[in-house]
């Protein structure tokens, strides 16, 4: 009991000091990047901090939305969620090098720009550093109140069980989702649609909304199989409840495809100047065989994949799955962000490995740190009762 | 009770859907094949108690689905590429993106009615005449009784060896299908 007890929090220890110590030579390594070649550092580096960001989100929203619909799916995933949820404040902190290429990345900030774009001097009362600076922290505000309130009332109800506190969960949720909705629009609008002069798309924000959840949801399915290895999560990812989570991982997959193709086609139909430009960008021989390999990967194979029922109910596989879709969505984000900041140069062949590894290294070890602190599974939360019954009535 | 004559089964009554879920069990443990079973509501576990977990109707729907949307992608380039080349911005005639919304929707439809068809074909719906309604208790069915058939067409089927299985397993009646 005592050994098999003690085995995974070792090996928890291990993984928060590799971590820490990559994310060190990693944020060596962006320190030189960043003063060597600026323009093909930023881009990177607001890539990796747009991806792990996107995990932590999206495991936020995914965890508020299991308080609202319920669900004995969402038992398995919390614990890793409110841990990736709770490494948000570090991530603000990760923001702050960002404000060094402002320049760099943003047309915005350009002083001859501006000057010269009568459209761009227009929007300088939204688009301006300290206003800019100002919404971040408001994002991540918003963000890092609701992952710490959540998570303490959740780790109340562990020691003791009370109805009024997990009522209150939900309650906070309902609002909390459409805060989470509405800073992820604007994030997306600052972040990533200004790095373009003049280009705008009404869905933006909705293709970062899906991304994140899709981000957090396969996140969260990777470390409950991890974790599945040993008790007591072993006995709780059941094949019926993989195949819940594995329905759930399909749903986003299909709501950012049909996001990101509802903007192509719309913008693709319109073929007006001030749109199209996005695509244009996009348009070099290189940047459609991305776009090829990015419609396979983050659509077409993982659709025809879940759609098995073999698939999902295999832990082997789901693990193989959510770990492919993350990669999918540095993908995704590359895509994003890299042909409107012009800068595919050769240097992101090691500033963004750089940029994910600094930023990363230290997310993982926070929420590994997060992980360790509380029981894998929820104690009280509404629900837990039915996680160890048997399969029989088990699911929804 | 004059059926057509001969033997459709043996139907076995039960009052819990436990005792069913055992007998089920049981049966397809025998290697019986030819069973049926009936409830007045769904028995989560049932259709895996008779080896009836594999159905082929989503590989149905999946191939209406997929001659859905080629049918709509495909009826599309012909009428704007092929028999009536239309310049609609100067975009190339066979201009993909703007076919893919046609053959989604199509795609939904012949699913959803492959998803239809192929269930009642599957089935062996619609079926005006079935022998176990030879058994008056049968009604009960919709009630709160249930029902185990097993079908004189299973290779294992015997009369006597079928019915002594049968009364094995807690029932509170066996009766004689007539076909």
């Amino acid at each position: 009991m005592t050994e098999t007890r003690r085995d995974p929090g070792n090996a928890m220890d291990r993984l928060i000091r590799g971590a820490a110590a990559a994310g060190l030579a990693g944020a060596a390594a962006c320190g030189a990047a960043a003063v060597t070649v600026p323009e093909a550092f930023f881009p990177a580096y607001l890539v990796a901090l747009l991806f792990w960001t996107g995990i932590s989100a999206g495991s936020l929203a995914v965890l508020m939305l299991h308080l609202l619909v319920g669900g004995t799916w969402g038992l398995l995933v919390r614990r890793p969620q409110e841990a990736a949820a709770g490494a948000l404040p570090i991530l603000a902190l990760f923001f702050l090098p960002l404000l060094g290429g402002l320049e760099t990345l943003y047309p915005w900030s350009r002083p001859e720009v501006v000057g010269g774009d009568e459209l761009v001097r227009h929007r300088t009362p939204y688009l301006n550093a300290p206003f800019f600076v100002a919404r971040a922290g408001t994002y991540f505000g918003v963000w890092a109140v609701l992952a710490i309130a959540l998570r303490r009332g959740s780790l109340a109800l562990d020691r003791t069980p009370d109805p009024a506190a997990a009522r209150r969960l939900r309650f906070l949720s309902g609002p909390g989702l459409i805060a989470y909705g509405l800073a992820v629009t604007f994030m997306a609008v600052d972040w990533v649609m200004s790095l373009e002069a003049h280009w705008f798309s009404t869905i933006f924000g909705m293709i970062f909304m899906a991304g994140q959840g899709l981000s957090g949801l396969c996140a969260g399915v990777l470390a409950a199989a991890l974790l599945a290895r040993r008790e007591p999560m072993a006995g709780a990812l059941t094949p019926g409840r993989l195949n819940d989570l594995g329905n759930l991982v399909l749903t986003f997959v299909l709501l950012w495809a049909y996001t990101s193709f509802a903007q192509y086609l719309i913008i693709w139909s319109g073929n007006l100047p001030e749109e199209i430009d996005w695509y244009l960008h996009r348009s070099a021989p290189g940047w459609r065989a991305f776009a090829a390999v990015l419609a396979t990967v983050h659509f077409a194979a993982p659709f025809f994949l879940l759609l098995s029922k073999r698939v999902k109910r295999s832990r082997r596989a789901m693990m193989i799955l959510a770990g492919g879709l993350l990669g999918a969505r540095l993908g995704d984000l590359f895509w994003q962000v890299i042909p409107s900041a012009g800068a595919a140069g050769p240097h992101l062949a090691w500033t963004l490995p750089a940029a994910l590894v600094g930023i990363g290294g230290f997310w993982l070890a926070a929420a590994t740190a997060l992980l360790r602190r509380a029981p894998l599974l929820p104690v009280h939360a509404p629900g837990t009762e039915r996680l160890f019954a048997s399969e029989e009535g088990a699911h929804g | 009770m004059t059926g057509r004559g001969g033997l459709f089964g043996v139907l076995a009554e039960f009052e819990r859907k436990e005792d069913l879920l055992a007998a089920a069990r049981k049966v397809h443990a025998e290697g019986y094949r030819k069973v049926e079973a009936y409830a007045p509501f769904p028995v989560e576990g049932l259709a895996e108690a008779l080896g009836m977990d594999r159905t082929r109707l989503p590989w149905v729907v999946l191939a209406g689905g997929l001659t859905g949307a080629a049918g709509g992608f495909f009826m599309q380039v012909f009428a704007s590429a092929v028999d009536d080349p239309l310049n609609i911005g100067g975009r190339p005639t066979a201009s993909w993106p703007a076919f893919v919304v046609i053959a989604f929707e199509l795609a939904i439809l012949f699913g959803g009615l492959s998803a239809l068809l192929g269930m009642l074909a599957l089935n062996g719906l619609p079926q005006p005449y079935h022998p176990v309604f030879n058994v008056p208790r049968f009604a009960l069915a919709s009630q709160d009784r249930f029902f185990l058939s097993v079908e004189a067409d299973d290779p294992r089927f015997d009369p006597d060896r079928t019915r002594t299985l049968l009364a094995e397993l807690r029932p509170v009646g066996i009766y004689d299908v007539e076909r």
